[in-house]
Order: structure tokens, then sequence, then C-alpha cells
């Protein structure tokens, strides 16, 4: 297939970016309504990296995400309505309102769960790309972290493993640059980059332009297919930026912890805006998308708000599975 | 139903091969499983039988290689891990606790766990505070995790093969200086309910509350409080720590009245202290029960041999407590117990721990 030449293709990404955006910021402009009683972690400025690799992605390859996973659950194919019930905590809920935000998981399409605990989900991710592996299939585990998550041990302990036994795994570490408020130059040496230490574990590594959709496309369809051939685990850094604060609707631009000229530097690279100028799409597309997602949006706000709460004694079931 | 003499060990092996037979789902790793050790003997033959893809070696990397059986059994494959002793556990907590034991209930119930994670407890030798350490207060404390430890061989073998097939997280204790222990097993296919407690003697005087390595010290307390003492001691193995079977307890305090709980871990905190609280809970059980614990102290276990002389409890404590509880007084000791060294199962064992 030539993707290029393929506008159907390339309009279902910047569909994919646009809906998660227009999800994110109606979760911003509800939030203080006090019905999503839960943390929550937008993706916003962040579309990019999900929406191209999902792409690539059919529904029997597994994916495992963090705290911060709206973006990689819809991007995957997760059910809308679903996940704003169970930010509502409905019991409509993808989780059946006993999850919340940082507990997604649409099983239909292969998204196995996203975790509140920094690093949780990476074994999680490679051990189900071991069961891919011992089933003798052709599909990968993606596993989404950020850079947080690779100062954990767990995170260089998954990494030897799958290097191991070349496991069909492909790691997405969002480097964001930023765990809450603590940059990453608190955290890690300078000059010392993520993706050159995953290399040096024996996983073929590349560091990618996370708002750069075009270069996602062409590294994530060929990385993809290396995987699904048996070529062994692969990490991609992908340099991104959040645009709120790391928990909630807002902007804490105010607090100073990140320099403005960053903080504008990166919002002047919005991968949505600079995807609409790559493909050349004239105001009339663009608002035609922009409908469609609007409507498609506010049906689920008005699915969760519509649904029942799980009753009471819900709280009490479910310890064990029978 | 058939029986043989069989070693603990060997039923641990036993069980999990009969339990890769009947199931292709079911996996077996661990640091060692495969060395030619084989973990006590305890995964002996299971390479050769099942080969490399379900039987493996692990990196030293106890929180990953947990989270990977849970990754692996959220696709149906049903991992029995195996770590020499519980205290390089440790490392996993967050897969254990954060993912285990959750990702059932948080996911409402889309997704069950069926791992096994074998956790081997140290005793004596020198095993010291890092390597003897029986922490199923803990686990049990988690919702979602289920506690088993069994006494004996036939019990290993019932209730590995009910924690394998059991969809849960089951954290399954074996006791070092059980290992070598050998009593009938049933041959074939042999499972256990978890969560429920096994009488293994009926009295009317006391209830013995006990469970892993404890119960064979008890028995023989219980045997000789009989004998000599002509009190009558009820002894229930609790098999499983979580579910915990009250019933049976209750079911036996209704008729002794008097309760001693005896274990393998501190005291404090402890599966003891827990179910003597849930007892004196109970209408007017403070009136009418009599409640004492035996349990290892309150410190880390020192390494020196003449520290951990008194550290240890055996059938000679079980014997005066059960005295002090009954008739106020305690007889001097050694009473049955006369093993030339405090540090080990019997005279004639040496080694490997």
């Amino acid at each position: 297939m030539n993707i290029k030449n393929d506008i159907t293709f390339e309009y279902s990404i910047l569909r994919a970016m646009k809906k998660i955006r227009a999800v994110e910021e109606e979760i911003a402009s509800r939030y203080s309504e006090g019905k999503m009683r839960c943390p929550t972690h937008l993706s916003i400025g962040q579309e990019a990296v999900p929406a191209v690799l999902s792409s690539f992605l059919d529904k029997d390859d597994l994916a495992v995400s963090t705290h911060r996973g709206h973006a990689h659950y819809l991007a995957k194919g997760g059910d809308l309505p679903a996940m704003i019930a169970e930010i509502y905590g409905k019991s409509t809920g993808c989780s059946k309102g006993k999850g919340g935000s940082m507990h997604l998981i649409d099983r239909s399409v292969g998204f196995m769960g996203t975790s509140a605990i920094v690093g949780n989900s990476i074994p999680i991710g490679v051990g189900l790309g071991f069961a891919l592996q011992l089933e003798e299939t052709k599909n990968l585990s993606v596993v989404y972290f950020g850079d947080g998550a690779t100062e954990e041990g767990v995170y260089y302990e998954c990494l030897n493993f799958a290097a191991l036994h070349k496991l069909p795994v492909l790691f997405v570490c969002e480097n964001n640059h930023y765990s809450v408020y603590s940059p990453k130059a608190v955290r890690q040496p300078l000059n010392r980059s993520i993706s050159a230490v995953a290399s040096a574990m024996g996983v073929k590594s590349f560091n990618l332009d996370g708002n750069n959709v075009v270069e996602l496309i062409d590294k994530f369809s060929s990385l993809v297919t290396n995987i699904k051939n048996g070529g062994g685990p692969i990490l991609v850094e992908c340099e991104t930026y959040r645009w709120r604060e790391h928990c909630g609707p807002m902007f804490d631009d105010d607090l100073n912890y990140r320099p403005n000229k960053e903080i504008e530097g990166w919002r002047s690279r919005d991968p949505i805006k600079a995807y609409i100028e790559e493909l050349m799409l004239t105001p009339a597309q663009i608002q035609a998308i922009n409908n469609e997602i609007a409507t498609e949006v506010n049906a689920s706000f008005q699915f969760a708000e519509d649904s029942p709460f799980p009753d009471e004694s819900e709280a009490m079931l479910g310890e064990f599975a029978k | 139903m058939t029986t043989n003499i069989t070693k603990y060990s060997d039923a641990i092996s036993e069980t999990i091969s009969i339990a890769m037979a009947e199931d292709d789902k079911v996996l077996c790793f661990g640091l060692g499983v495969t060395d030619p050790k084989e973990v006590f003997g305890t995964t002996q033959g299971l390479l050769q039988k099942f080969g490399p893809k379900r039987v493996f070696d692990t990196p030293c990397s106890e929180n990953a290689m947990t989270g990977i059986g849970i990754g692996a059994s959220m696709r149906s494959f049903k991992p029995i891990m195996t770590h020499q002793r519980l205290d390089f556990f440790l490392l996993a907590m967050d897969q254990l606790v954060n993912s285990a034991a959750k990702w059932h209930f948080m996911f409402g119930s889309q997704v069950s766990i069926p791992i096994t994670i074998r956790l081997i407890l140290g005793r004596g030798w020198g095993q010291g505070p890092t390597h003897a350490q029986n922490l199923q207060a803990w686990f049990a404390h988690i919702p979602g995790l289920k506690v088993v430890c069994p006494s004996n061989s036939a019990d290993a073998k019932g209730l590995l093969m009910a924690s394998i097939f059991d969809p849960n997280p089951v954290v399954f204790l074996e006791h070092r200086w059980l290992h070598n222990s050998t009593s009938e097993v049933p041959s074939g296919y042999y499972e256990l309910p978890l969560g429920k407690a096994n009488v293994v003697v009926n009295g009317t005087d006391l209830t013995i509350v006990t469970s892993s390595y404890m119960v064979s010290e008890c028995l023989d307390a219980a045997t000789y409080l009989q004998k000599e003492h002509n009190i009558s001691c009820e002894v229930i193995d609790l098999r499983t720590i979580k579910p915990l079977d009250y019933e049976t307890i209750f079911k036996s305090l209704e008729k002794t009245e008097n309760i001693l709980c005896v274990e393998t871990s501190a005291g404090s905190f402890s599966v003891s202290s827990e179910i003597i609280s849930r007892v004196m809970e109970e209408e007017h059980a403070q009136k009418k029960y009599k409640a004492g614990k035996i349990s290892l102290p309150d410190m880390p276990e020192p390494t020196g041999y003449s520290l951990t002389k008194n550290y240890y409890n055996n059938a000679d404590d079980v014997i005066n407590k059960v005295l002090s509880m009954t008739n106020n007084y305690e007889i001097t000791k050694p009473i049955i117990r006369h093993s030339l060294h405090h540090d080990i199962p019997g005279d004639w064992f040496k080694g490997p721990f």
C-alpha cells in the first residue's frame, strides 16, 4: 500500500487525533461541574503518537498504558461512551465504575488496561507479548509509558526479558520531559538518551519526534512490520509535550516550573495543526470532521450523564473471580 | 483411592507435572527451576517432560517476572512462579499488590489473574533476618489474594492443584522444613478446596489452630497432652490463610471454649491476632472463651547459632502453653523434643537449606 497517496488513511489519523483532542477539551470544560470525580490526566498535545501507531495495529494487537491513557485507549478503538461513563463512575463505564480515568480497558479491541502506578503496566504488557509469542501469533503488544517510568527498576527488567526472548513488544516511551513538576534534568543525567540506554540493553531503539505525524507514519509502518515478522522488541522514544497540568483540566503555567519559551515552542508545534497544513485540507473539510466528532463526543457525554450509578452493593462484589 | 508414600517436595513436582499435562496453558518458571538442584527437587523432570517454552529459568527480576506472569495470565495462561525464599519475592510487591490483587476488581471483573506464586519459607541453619520470614499476614491483608500454606505432602498436592486452576492469584507458602516430610498422597489428579480448614484431631478441651510447619509440632504436642495429662486438644490445620475458614474454628470453639493459635510468623499483627480478634468480636465470646497465641518474637531472626535457641517454637512450647492455659502450670523442657540441635528439623538433616 502506498500510504502517502491514500487520503482515507491520512484522514483517519487526523480524525483520531482530533477526536482525542475534542474529548479531552470537553472533559476539561466540564470537569468543574464536579461530576467526573476522579484524578484525570489529559493527553492534549500528545495525540500524534497513539493516533499514528494505532493505524498500523489491528484489534488482535494488544496494548497497555498508564494514568495518562485516554489517547491510547481511544486511538486503539476503545469505546468512547464507555470511557466517559467510566470517568463519571457509571455502571456502563468500561470498568463498570470501579476503575475511573486511570483504569481503562476495552478487551474487544485489544486494549488490555491502564495503571495509576508509574511503570506498573510495563511488565504486564511484556507478559502479553510473551503470551502472543507462546501462542505463535503474528500480533504484537504495545507498551505505552512516560519518561518517568524509565527511572523504575522494572523497566530495565522488562527490556532485558523482552530482548532475551525476542518478544513481539513495542515499547513506546512518550517523553514529555516532566514527571508531574519535576523536569527530566533533575531525574536523569543530561546527554543520556532513553533510546540509547534501551539500545545498550539489547532492544533496537529509535528517537522520534512525537509531534511529527509524517515522520511517525514512516517509522511506525516499518517498525510494526518488523516486530510482526519476528524481529524482536523495539523501543521508540517519542519526544512530545503535555499542554495542560499533570492532573486535572487546567493550565498550570503560573507555577513557573516550565520555561515560557519551552511552552510556547511546543505549542507552536501542535501536531494536529501541522498535519492539517500538511494535508492541505479546505476549511470545509475540516469543519465536516469537527462536526462529526462533536456529535460523537456530545452523545458520549449524554450517555454518561444518562447512565445509572452502579448499586452501592457492587463495592463489596468482585474481590475474586469465580 | 490409591495412595503412595510421597515426599512433600516430590508431591509438588508431581502436582505441577499433572497440571501441565492436564492443561497446556500451565507454565512453570522462576529462578533455578531448570538448574541441577531444581528448587529442592520441586521442579524435577518438568523441563524434560514439557520443554523449555513452558518450563524455564528466569532473570533475577522478581517484579518484572511477576508482571509478565500476570500479563500472560490475561491470555488465559496459568503461570506457576517459584521463588527459593519468600524474602526475594518482596521486590515484586508492586506487581502482587497493585496488579495481581487488583486487576480483576478494578476492571469490573473483565479480567482474571490465574497465577500461582510459590514462596519457600526458611528456618534455622543461620537463615537469618532475610531468609526466614513468613509474611503470610501481609498477603492475607490484601483483598484479591488467596494465601495457602500446606502442612503435609497430600495437602501440598491437593492445594497446589487447586491453586493452579483457581482463577485468582494464589500465594502458595511452602515451609522448607516440610520438603523432606512424607505422607500418604492420593495418586493421579487430586484437588482440595481452598478456604477449607482440616480438623486433623478431634478434641474437647482446647482448640489448637495452626498451619504449615507448626501442624506437626502441634500434633505431637496433642498426642502427649492426651496421654500424659488427659487433656483433649482439637487440632485444626488452616490449610488456607485467605479465605480463612472461620466456620470450622467457631464450630470447634462451641465445644472446647479455648483457643490457642500457633503459627510460624511474628506475633504482632499476625494471622493469630486476627483470628483471636475475630473470635472475641463474637457475642459473649470474651466471657466465654479463653485465647492464647504462640508465635515468633517481634524481632528479626538472628543468624548466629546461640541466638536462635529460643527464637523458634516446637511441640514442647505448645505443651507448656496448653498446660498454662488449662492447668496454670508449665513443666521443664525438654519434654518430647530432644534434638541435639535446635536449628535443624532433625539430627538426620544434612541440608541443603
